[in-house]
């Protein structure tokens, strides 16, 4: 059993609970400070960094154009290395060749690499009611798995447990799943992972079938690449006899030495280390060593959308690093199940909508749940414009609600605004209301902005979502226009009404 | 429609107006760094493996001191006499599990991440030898020794399974706080011969 995301209210209310919740913001603060300053540090390490990141966004933006040829010569070369290779247009589709193959082999038991694209498609929910149960091995997702919750990070889903958490979770569910947590145990990281070790190590030792994803799949050689820290990859990768790997269509690269750029951009945005631990590549089956059944599942659901779309295609660009998430403003106050989706933090907040569509309103959230700062932009290792992209967003979320029969409050406003810009007289009246508007507040208002300027303080009705947060600066008493008509375009004394000169200088 | 045909026609309609020709720039290199066996040396070491350096004829020595009487397999290929190790003639993963450590060549070692690549070849061995047993005792050549990832890249071969090892196995998921040893080998030796 595991939590689902289906259902998630819409960013901001879900955001609201997050932000009252004081230890879920001290967990994420410190871990996504300590992260950001690994990746700091060994990124600086790299004084060819920029060109590193010209160079990965260049290897994945060309297979992403000529996607159709590579995915073509993928499978060519997988089915020649052995490998059966299946294609999935959506969650559904991959979801039953998974279980189809596991109960080929008359297996309940699975074991599971970390994967984003098999949490995306809710394999181990699928398999559970086929009876088949799927065991995360990694730390943190089986963290996850046993405190029925939710991942909120990419990199590291339970970001939002602190170590008493983790050893509570442990000693009160592994002893329902397999080998219990030693009574013992106490909330010391090296413990908790010793537990997880003995935990986990008879389920690898008599799984005959595991599931992965791939964080590369290398077309002209038929080459999957799966990136990790614990083993536990190359322990599910290596003995059991049938491998099924989930892998995304974007996630082809053309040619073996495209891989260079990649492996050196992924560890040190990802992890802040120089190389992860561990990298195991494979290329379909080896005779005598590992899986002897390989089976490969291209998995669209989803990526043909965003990639007809042309600002967002960028963002299967995306290889899973999760930089952008640590350095968010956003992500680092509201954690990732806000975000009501497996992808959370900025690249959840542009890739879910491109995937989905922005039809329900849960989605359509996403795109403003940003402060457009772009520090994520600058982190990224192949270089996703999120901010453009995010803009782009929104504007096809206005547009998606053009033709509703009651149109939104924005919508009539910005109508207004548009009547009213469109003829220099009716220009002219409305500066005329918004000096008088002026006055009045300059009058009454109790709130002052730095620089003498008045503003408005909460306003009632729909303006209160926007002003509860923020000053509204009075308008100023006298518009552009009405300055140039006085003085003639500032030919004569410019004096305002009051008297008292403006402007410096002669 | 097989779903094949149908994702292929989906990806060639989403890209009809697009032009697949993009100029990709190269992967720069990193500036030299001099001495790359003691780079290496110090990367590893940085990850908290443990580094010895030998000679061709203090090998076997080194093996034994790095084994401290730990019961070892060997891959059939490994051209060294270790004492009372066993030869991985496909043991099962149970009996893998019964066994403190394993010893190991390796393909390439890359100086700049610290890291030793394994091809599995019969030196090597089955993958499963070099994960299941606690200790990995690795034998790198300093011939082996490339500067960085590319130059690893040219030198392997995709057909063949690959274990990059940087350091022990670890884990950050408990509150971003690094732990050495968690399923892979708790403890990585390189012996670094020269």
């Amino acid at each position: 059993m595991s939590g689902t995301f289906v259902g998630m209210p819409a960013f901001p209310t879900a955001a609201r609970a997050a932000l009252g919740d004081t230890q879920l913001r001290s967990n994420l603060a410190h871990a996504t400070h300590t992260i950001r300053d690994k990746r700091a540090a060994v990124v600086a390490e790299v004084e060819e960094w920029e060109e590193l990141r010209l160079a990965g966004a260049g290897v994945k933006e060309a297979a992403l154009r000529d996607l159709a040829t590579h995915l073509e010569t993928l499978e060519a070369s997988l089915t020649r290395a052995g490998a059966t290779v299946h294609w999935a247009r959506d969650a559904a589709e991959a979801c039953a060749i998974v279980a189809q193959v596991a109960h080929s082999h008359g297996v309940d038991e699975v074991v599971k690499v970390k994967s984003m694209a098999t949490g995306e498609i809710g394999l181990n929910e699928a398999l559970e009611a086929e009876g088949i149960a799927a065991w995360e091995t990694d730390l943190a997702e089986l963290i996850v798995q046993l405190g029925e919750d939710l991942p909120s990070h990419i990199l590291v889903p339970a970001i939002h447990r602190n170590r008493a958490e983790v050893r509570e979770i442990f000693l009160r569910r592994m002893g329902d799943v397999g080998r219990p947590a030693p009574a013992d145990l106490t909330d010391e990281p090296a413990v908790l992972a010793g537990a997880a070790r003995e935990h986990l190590r008879e389920k690898f030792l008599r799984a005959k079938v595991a599931v992965s994803g791939a964080n590369f799949a290398v077309a002209d050689t038929g080459t999957l690449v799966v990136v990790e820290s614990e083993g536990n990859g190359r322990m599910c990768l290596t003995l059991p006899e049938v491998l099924v790997s989930v892998v995304g269509i974007e996630k082809v690269v053309a040619t073996w030495g495209d891989l260079d750029p990649m492996l050196r951009l992924l560890p040190r945005s990802s992890t802040g280390e120089r190389m992860n631990p561990y990298t195991s590549t494979w290329s379909g089956v080896t005779p005598g060593d590992g899986p002897q059944e390989v089976h490969v599942v291209l998995l669209d659901n989803g990526r043909t959308r965003a990639l007809a779309d042309d600002v967002g295609r960028q963002a299967l660009r995306c290889i899973r690093c999760s930089a952008c998430l640590n350095v968010c403003p956003v992500y680092e106050r509201v954690g990732g199940h806000a975000y009501g989706s497996v992808y959370p933090g900025p690249i959840g907040a542009i890739l879910n909508p491109l995937l989905n569509g922005v039809s329900d309103e849960q989605t359509a959230s996403l795109p403003y749940a940003s402060s457009l700062c772009g520090a994520c932009f600058e982190v990224c290792p192949v270089r996703i414009d999120i901010p453009s992209v995010l803009v782009d967003q929104r504007a096809q979320v206005v547009d998606s609600h053009r033709g509703d029969r009651i149109p939104k409050a924005e919508a009539v406003a910005m109508k207004a605004a548009a009547w009213t810009f469109s003829d220099a007289r009716r220009l002219g009246l409305a500066e005329r209301a918004s000096g008088l508007a002026g006055r009045v507040m300059g009058r009454f208002s109790r709130t002052t902005l730095p620089g003498g300027r008045t503003a408005a303080g909460r306003l009632p009705g729909p303006a209160a979502g926007w002003t509860g947060a923020r000053d509204l600066p009075a308008p100023p008493k006298e518009s552009f226009r009405e300055w140039w008509a006085r003085t003639d375009g500032g030919t004569h004394d410019d004096q305002d009404e009051s008297g008292t000169t403006k402007g410096g200088g002669s | 429609m097989s779903a094949r045909d149908d994702i292929l026609g989906r990806v060639r309609a989403a890209l009809a107006d697009v032009s697949p020709a993009v100029s990709v720039p190269a992967a720069p290199r990193a500036p030299d760094r001099g001495d790359l066996v003691a780079l290496f040396d110090e990367r590893i070491a940085d990850y908290r493996a443990v580094v010895t350096r030998c000679t061709r004829t203090g090998l076997e020595e080194a093996v034994a001191a790095a084994l401290g009487g730990a019961r070892a397999v060997v891959p059939p290929g490994l051209g060294l006499e270790v004492a009372g190790a066993v030869v991985d003639d496909g043991l099962s993963a149970a009996e893998l599990d019964a066994i403190d450590a394993v010893i190991t060549r390796a393909a390439v070692g890359i100086a700049e991440t610290g890291t030793i690549v394994l091809d599995h070849q019969p030196d090597q061995g089955r993958r499963a030898i070099s994960l299941v047993p606690d200790l990995h005792v690795c034998i790198v050549d300093a011939s082996q020794v490339v500067a960085d990832v590319p130059d690893a890249i040219a030198l392997l071969d995709p057909a063949r399974p690959l274990t990059w090892i940087s350091g022990p196995s670890a884990t950050s998921d408990i509150e971003l706080d690094r732990v050495e040893g968690v399923h892979g080998p708790r403890t990585l030796h390189v012996l670094l011969v020269e």
